[in-house]
């Protein structure tokens, strides 16, 4: 590798927070015009290496030295590495809801005119910058609150662009984004390749890595691990990548489980909701299912098909506006009108959006953890403080939950361990059926196996477990059956050891109603 | 300072408060020679700002629910004329006065809640309006003039302990709560430590356990010899017995009951609150029916002090509530505080005013180093908390901690919250 290759150098990075060293020695280097992906666990450090760079962690609060073009660079703030031509692009996306796509673009890097803003030459160069992610359709008045999440990210690219970006640094893009929008992205990703503009893109979809990256760092535990350079026409050894981030063998990635269906425990018929606010629209249309005890449902769809507005209208109709439909469990019919009286009733549903909906960031593990039962442990009205502890306790060990006390502060956990956190506040209410909206997301490929085993023990326990995922693959590895849903839909319904992605995708993408199963 | 912690526990945010209330006292104490520390002045202090105490304890809750309630002043002012006209023109007895104050307190409360949580308009307007509105009605009902109350109900703003018993020189009723207090603290430590043990909890060692409780029971006998020690026929005033039992049944119903612990649920996510099974209409409805009970009962104790209720009572008190409030260490967006902080907060705002009436400052001076000692308070925690550091002894502990965690547990500022959401929680 010659040095004029070479557009970005990091030697021996070391950052530490107090207490906590969280890189400790990490090298990257990236060749101009390639797309570089880094994998690691969460918590490895990749994000904190990504703010070294850009400058959130300013020059001197961290060791070891960044060459870029050439040249050493000490970023003090993120402005001077966009000067540079560094770009990032956060997970969650830095949008502004009620502005405009074009004022978006160009928020904090204003076109300015003779006398404040020059409006109109701001439209033409968002009209431009907009092409070229290819948000042709769109007009750069649309406030970006209207557009779908795929869109906003594209305006978040191009909002890159438009600040002549040299080096982009995508976290964790395709993480809110359907199969297709993410296939979109990724195009994306390689048409600016070709344009000469480097990437380096932080991911956990393995597959999406190997189908864009020309080579791949690994990151665990703030160390270097290895760089892979991809040669083109070899497919990546997902393998390997796995074993390097998590630093063992992982000899499958679902924990080998077998299901003893039951009796039906949830029945479903012809559940029909209105949209909370665009009242027209269905978001669950005659929908009918039945979940066995003993056995792991899942639900298939793109996103915005209707899964998670299915489950939580189930829930105590804690979304949109119940229209028509039954359900009942255990063959007795219910109707929980509440939250509580869903609760009541035996129902629990771990969110698809852990830290605005499933936690209260405030609380400790233990407080957490009995949250949604406090009932239990306050006989008398009077809350038990050593009942709470000892529940807190259970839970931490059964599903061990990484932790020097219950009496931290769960915004401290890792990802996995938060969702752990939110798994056993719901296993505390002793539940008889489990919805799990999407329950490996943003949770890293160890915690993703340890969340599958905790499935598994569910449905061992003769729980019913009704699992939303967007990841095909996953929903094939842990479940019994799957449904699929579109537009609010069910259509179809298959034995998951018996299918594959492509038919679930065909079932999701049709509105052919397949006989059940 | 290890040791500290040991011996406190908990929270040393508070605990930093509380220390900066006790310099100021002896700072005080050194600037005026001596004329804080004298039975008659902490009677004065403790008269003359339980109302605002009382209010405090209803206004944290309030807080933490992440609202807040402008309008306790006007109401405390309502409640307070409407209740002294019924006992001078009516013929209402004393007791009776009281439990209408009471009674109209929550009633105003319930119509404030059901605006806040069942038509949705936040509490700022609600209160806003509130505030306009019975301040008018105060005046409408009193004619703008003072309207006198019978010296029976001024009993619990102005009320002092019974003398009996042996002539020890000092107030026998006073040394009697003091001796109650003393051995209730002592049972409750060993109580709880004994039933901690039994669960298998970490516990702090024995000597800190029985440190804290002669260290604290040597605070209760000093105060207590205090305010024994008064000219005969003052005792332990009777809004400060008022008010402890407040602060003791209101820490105990936000910790340990279900409807406390949902208060700081929805205040500190009320979307996760609600899919948790959490009614958040009931938890601000409850919230500010409380809220409103209380200003009542704080208004009548303003008047029972002053021995009339007049126009212009309660006027700035909400602000007085609030500053307490949040020097208490509780956060603007809701989800964060604690009744006993709030006391703590409000009693550095008493002693400061008190310090300075005695060594002779102006209403304009005191305003100003009111206003900066809020401020200041307030941005010593938020600079803290941006440091990621409760404090210099947390930062120690945590140190150590985190060393433990550090092999099993992942880089933590990849999964907490930016830090603009941490100083959004002041």
């Amino acid at each position: 590798m010659t040095g004029a290759d070479v557009i970005l150098e990091m030697r021996d990075i070391v950052k530490e927070f107090p207490g906590v060293k969280a890189l400790d020695g990490v090298s990257l280097t990236v060749r101009r015009g390639e797309i570089h992906a880094i994998c690691g666990e969460n918590g490895a450090g990749k994000s904190t290496l990504m703010k070294v760079l850009s400058g959130v962690h300013p020059h001197g609060t961290y060791s070891g030295e960044i060459v870029y073009e050439g040249r050493t660079a000490e970023f003090h703030n993120i402005r001077a590495s966009e000067h540079a031509g560094i770009v990032i692009i956060h997970q969650e996306l830095a949008l502004i809801p009620e502005l405009s796509i074009a004022e978006n673009i160009f928020l904090g890097n204003e076109v300015r005119g003779r006398l404040g803003i020059d409006w109109i030459e701001a439209h033409r160069l968002a009209r431009e910058v907009m092409a070229r992610v290819g948000l042709t359709d769109d007009d750069p008045d649309t406030p970006v609150k209207t557009i779908g999440v795929g869109k906003q990210q594209l305006v978040e690219i191009a909002k890159a662009i438009s600040k002549n970006v040299q080096l982009l640094i995508l976290d964790e893009p395709t993480a809110a984004l359907n199969e297709q929008d993410s296939a979109q992205l990724l195009d994306l990703i390689r048409q600016f390749r070709d344009q000469g503009i480097t990437c380096i893109m932080i991911s956990h979809k393995l597959n999406e890595i190997a189908a864009v990256a020309d080579s791949i760092s690994i990151i665990r535990d703030g160390h270097s691990v290895e760089t892979i350079d991809v040669q083109p026409g070899v497919p990546v050894d997902e393998d390997r990548i796995i074993r390097g981030m998590v630093g063992r063998e992982l000899t499958s990635r679902f924990p080998d489980h077998e299901s003893h269906p039951g009796e039906v425990l949830l029945e479903v018929r012809d559940w029909t909701v209105r949209h909370p606010v665009v009242q027209e629209r269905l978001v669950c249309d005659r929908s009918s299912f039945f979940i066995r005890r003993g056995e792991i449902v899942g639900f298939a769809g793109l996103m915005g098909a209707g899964r998670t507005e299915l489950a939580r209208s189930l829930f105590g109709r804690s979304y949109g506006i119940w229209e028509s439909g039954t359900m009942a469990l255990d063959g007795r019919p219910i109707a929980p009108k509440s939250v509580a009286a869903a609760i009541d009733a035996g129902m629990a549903y771990v969110t698809e959006d852990r830290k605005t909906l499933g936690l209260n960031l405030l609380d400790t593990i233990r407080t957490t953890i009995v949250s949604a039962d406090l009932k239990r442990i306050a006989p008398g009205g009077v809350i038990d403080l050593n009942s709470e502890f000892e529940a807190a306790e259970k839970y931490r060990k059964e599903l061990r939950i990484k932790t020097p006390t219950v009496n931290e502060g769960v915004v401290k956990l890792s990802g996995g361990n938060q969702q752990k956190v939110v798994v056993g506040k719901w296993l505390f209410t002793e539940p008889e059926l489990l919805i799990l909206d999407e329950p490996t997301r943003g949770i890293d490929v160890g915690a993703k196996y340890e969340m599958y085993g905790i499935i598994g023990a569910l449905a061992d326990a003769g729980k019913g477990v009704m699992v939303i995922s967007s990841e095909l693959p996953e929903l094939l590895g842990i479940c019994d059956r799957i449904y699929t849903v579109r537009k609010g839909q069910i259509t179809g319904v298959v034995d998951a050891g018996a299918t594959t992605q492509e038919e679930l995708m065909r079932l999701m993408t049709t509105t052919a109603t397949s006989t059940a199963a | 300072m290890e040791h500290l912690k040991k011996l406190f526990g908990g929270n040393l945010r508070q605990f930093g408060m509380l220390i900066t209330l006790v310099v100021m006292v002896g700072l005080f104490q050194i600037l005026t020679r001596g004329r804080v520390w004298t039975p008659t002045n902490l009677m004065n202090l403790l008269n003359g700002n339980s109302y605002i105490l009382v209010l405090a304890i209803g206004m944290v809750l309030v807080i933490i629910a992440g609202h807040i309630d402008l309008s306790v002043g006007s109401v405390a002012a309502f409640v307070g004329i409407v209740v002294a006209i019924a006992m001078r023109d009516w013929g209402v007895p004393w007791w009776a006065g009281i439990l209408l104050g009471i009674v109209l307190g929550a009633v105003i409360g319930a119509w404030q809640g059901f605006w806040m949580a069942y038509v949705g308009i936040p509490g700022f307007i609600v209160t806003l309006a509130g505030y306009l509105f019975f301040r008018g009605a105060n005046q409408f009902v009193g004619k703008s003039n003072t309207v006198p109350v019978p010296e029976a109900f001024q009993v619990i703003g102005a009320g002092y302990l019974p003398e009996w018993g042996p002539d020890t020189g000092m107030n026998n009723s006073t040394l009697l709560v003091g001796v109650l207090a003393v051995v209730a603290l002592a049972v409750f430590q060993i109580r709880g430590r004994a039933k901690l043990v039994r669960v298998g909890a970490e516990v702090p060692p024995m000597w800190a356990t029985i440190t804290r409780i002669v260290l604290l029971s040597l605070v209760i006998v000093f105060v207590t010899i205090m305010y024994a020690s008064g000219r005969p026929g003052t005792s332990f005033p009777i809004s400060g017995l008022i008010l402890v039992a407040l602060v003791f049944l209101y820490s105990f119903f936000s910790q340990k009951t279900p409807i406390g612990r949902h208060i700081y649920a929805v205040g500190g996510n009320r979307h996760a609150a609600e899919l948790s099974g959490v009614n958040s209409k009931t938890v601000y409805f409850l919230v500010m029916v409380n809220m409103s009970t209380l200003a009542a009962l704080a208004g009548m104790m303003f008047v029972a002090r002053s021995t009339a209720s007049g126009p212009f009572d309660g006027v700035g008190w909400e602000l007085d509530a609030i500053a307490a409030v949040f020097i208490g260490g509780a956060a603007v967006s809701g989800g964060v505080g604690t009744v006993v902080g709030s006391m703590v907060g409000g009693l550095v705002m008493a002693v400061l005013n008190n310090g300075l009436d005695l060594m002779g400052a102006g209403a304009d001076w005191k305003q100003m180093i009111k206003g900066l000692v809020l401020l200041l308070a307030v941005a010593v925690d938020v600079w803290n908390k941006q440091q990621g550091r409760p404090s210099i002894t947390g930062l120690l502990l945590r140190r150590r901690a985190a060393q433990q965690m550090v092999s099993d547990i992942a880089e933590p500022t990849e999964e907490t919250p930016p830090v603009e959401d941490v100083t959004q929680k002041v």
